[in-house]
């Protein structure tokens, strides 16, 4: 035994008291910086007029009031709840019916799910490179297939009508395995003596997954549509590469709009209040989510 | 009897059509990625003139090596600092009593759901005041700490004995020793976990390296494959375009293919992604 390790053994009574604090120092520190300063300097930024190079300006709730009558931004926010009305329902209803199947007695499960889950571990910039091709007007292999069933061309990409929804759907292809994932542990924790009490009763497949299956995995389906509603709001890879948020600015998604005006305009004080206003909006469709789906059953 | 061989069939197809669905887009990508120009819209899978031409001229185009170092090292040290800051972190908590133990597990609830949008700009600036703008380290330190790895070290820690520690301070083992050299060998799989997630979201993150780097020397591949595939440079050559994204997927594929249940068991376990 060295003299160290007496020290340490016989430490005093101080330093054992310190030591815990040492060690999570690293993650005080890490929020201090990166947390709790951010937050209130955002705020602090709401009320500024700042383009980092000159001087910040005070001008009180311009910003604010800039916001109520950006129509720009009121589009974008649009915009993304549009793409969240076509992309968490069917997210929720693909997924489940997936898990569904997995869940049966299948032979080669696991290749099935490795294969689900594979767009869900690739960068998002190489599914939006690859939906370009697919999705493309004149040799995209989507229209193509179209083209050879006797279909006619459709402008995946370049209707205005249409664009946001058909990011919607490639963003729904990709995270779609996890929730497959997600679904099937939850599917799994149905006891099996329910089914069968159930099929003594004469209740069909059908019965037996409306009133037993929905209710058990009711926290699962809560996750998935907390999980996709925050991942949905914060749209902004896919239509930054696709589109660049147009065709008419039919998918500027908001925080690909935040964004711009932080990074391409160098709006910071305007850029921080719009994503203040907005992340208060997603916390208020959180919470409401909540409610609405736990009052459900 | 035969119900039962529809059903059966019925079930197979489904998730057939649906193994193609996520399946052929990728096969396809990687066909053409070797295809020449004119080639590359059909749906072939394969190329009837295979070239590396591609590859070839991506490399001349853009650093794409350098951005691969580059995206390597980043995910290698946030990964390793994920762990090491985690483990310290998660064993305070999970095995140490003090005073506002609590209310560091609140705080860091609290910035699990954090939006990320708040913290962007103000991070940017801190990182202009610290002059850390195009550095390796603003691209590793705002993740070095991860809110979430501490709470999966503080779980695993906690369904260890206590007796395990006592036993190492008799033995005269500090703290440092009984966190990686006693208690680490017993929570390996919590430790891949953390490390697969981690270096998958270092890997593809893509918006906090387009604000923190300019110079293309510090960039790392998502990054530079965005900008490439949206700054007009690639606009002639899909081949090109094509090619980098097969360069950018195939390191996590690969991982996949080697890591995959344990990729799917650590995500079902924790229900989150990046």
């Amino acid at each position: 035994m060295n003299a160290t390790s007496i020290i340490n053994k016989t430490g005093s009574f101080q330093k054992r008291k310190l030591l815990p604090y040492l060690l999570v120092s690293p993650y005080l520190i890490f929020v201090i910086v990166f947390v709790i300063f951010p937050v209130v300097f955002c705020f602090f930024l709401t009320f500024n007029k700042w383009n980092i190079i000159a001087p910040m300006k005070f001008i009180g709730f311009n910003n604010y009031y800039r916001l109520f009558h950006d129509r720009l931004f009121w589009k974008a926010v649009v915009n993304t709840l549009q793409f969240l009305l076509l992309h968490i329902p069917l997210q929720l209803v693909v997924s489940l019916f997936l898990a569904y199947l997995l869940n049966q007695k299948i032979r080669a499960a696991s290749f099935f799910r490795a294969s689900f889950f594979m767009p869900v571990i690739v960068s998002g910039v190489v599914v939006t490179i690859l939906w370009q091709q697919l999705l493309g007007f004149d040799s995209g292999l989507i229209n193509r297939l179209l083209m050879a069933v006797g279909m006619q061309k459709v402008g995946w990409l370049i209707n205005p009508d249409i664009a946001i929804y058909s990011i919607a759907v490639m963003a729904t292809w990709k995270n779609v395995g996890l929730y497959v994932i997600l679904f099937l542990v939850g599917l799994q924790t149905v006891p099996t003596q329910y089914y069968e009490a159930a099929k003594m009763e004469g209740a069909n497949r059908w019965q037996q997954f409306y009133h037993i299956t929905l209710p058990m995995i009711n926290p699962t389906i809560f996750m998935v549509v907390i999980l996709s509603t925050i991942g949905g709001f914060n749209l902004f890879i896919e239509p930054y590469i696709m589109t660049g948020g147009g065709p008419l600015n039919s998918t500027l998604s908001a925080v690909l709009y935040i964004y711009k005006q932080a990074f391409q305009y160098y709006n910071m004080g305007y850029s921080a209040t719009l994503g203040f206003f907005y992340d208060i909006m997603i916390m208020s469709v959180v919470v409401l989510q909540k409610k609405f789906i736990e009052k459900e059953i | 009897m035969k119900k039962i061989y529809i059903k059966q069939f019925l079930m197979y197809a489904a998730l057939s059509l649906a193994v193609i669905t996520f399946i052929y887009p990728f096969l396809w990508m990687i066909g053409a990625s070797f295809a020449p120009m004119q080639e590359i819209g059909t749906m072939t899978l394969w190329p009837s003139h295979p070239t590396w031409g591609n590859f070839k001229s991506m490399l001349e185009k853009i650093p794409i090596g350098r951005s691969l170092f580059n995206s390597l090292l980043v995910a290698v040290f946030t990964t390793s600092l994920v762990i090491l800051t985690g483990s310290v972190v998660g064993y305070a908590l999970a095995k140490m009593h003090f005073r506002g133990k609590q209310l560091i597990f609140y705080i860091i609830v609290f910035t699990m759901s954090l939006p990320f949008q708040v913290t962007l700009i103000p991070n940017y600036i801190t990182m202009v005041n610290l002059h850390l703008v195009d550095t390796y380290i603003a691209l590793i330190i705002p993740f070095a700490v991860s809110a979430f790895a501490i709470l999966m070290f503080r779980q695993a820690f906690q369904g260890l004995p206590q007796a395990l520690i006592d036993a190492a301070r008799m033995d005269g083992c500090n703290e440092t020793g009984i966190i990686f050299r006693i208690l680490w060998p017993n929570i390996k799989p919590t430790i891949v976990t953390v490390a697969i997630l981690s270096f998958i979201g270092s890997w593809n993150e893509v918006l906090w390296p387009l604000i923190v780097v300019r110079n293309e020397k510090l960039m790392t591949m998502p990054q530079l494959v965005t900008l490439f595939a949206t700054g007009g440079r690639a606009d002639s050559q899909l081949g090109v375009k094509i090619a980098a994204a097969v360069l950018l997927a195939l390191p996590v594929m690969i991982a996949f293919l080697f890591f995959q249940k344990h990729f799917i068991q650590s995500m079902a376990s924790t229900g989150l992604k990046d």
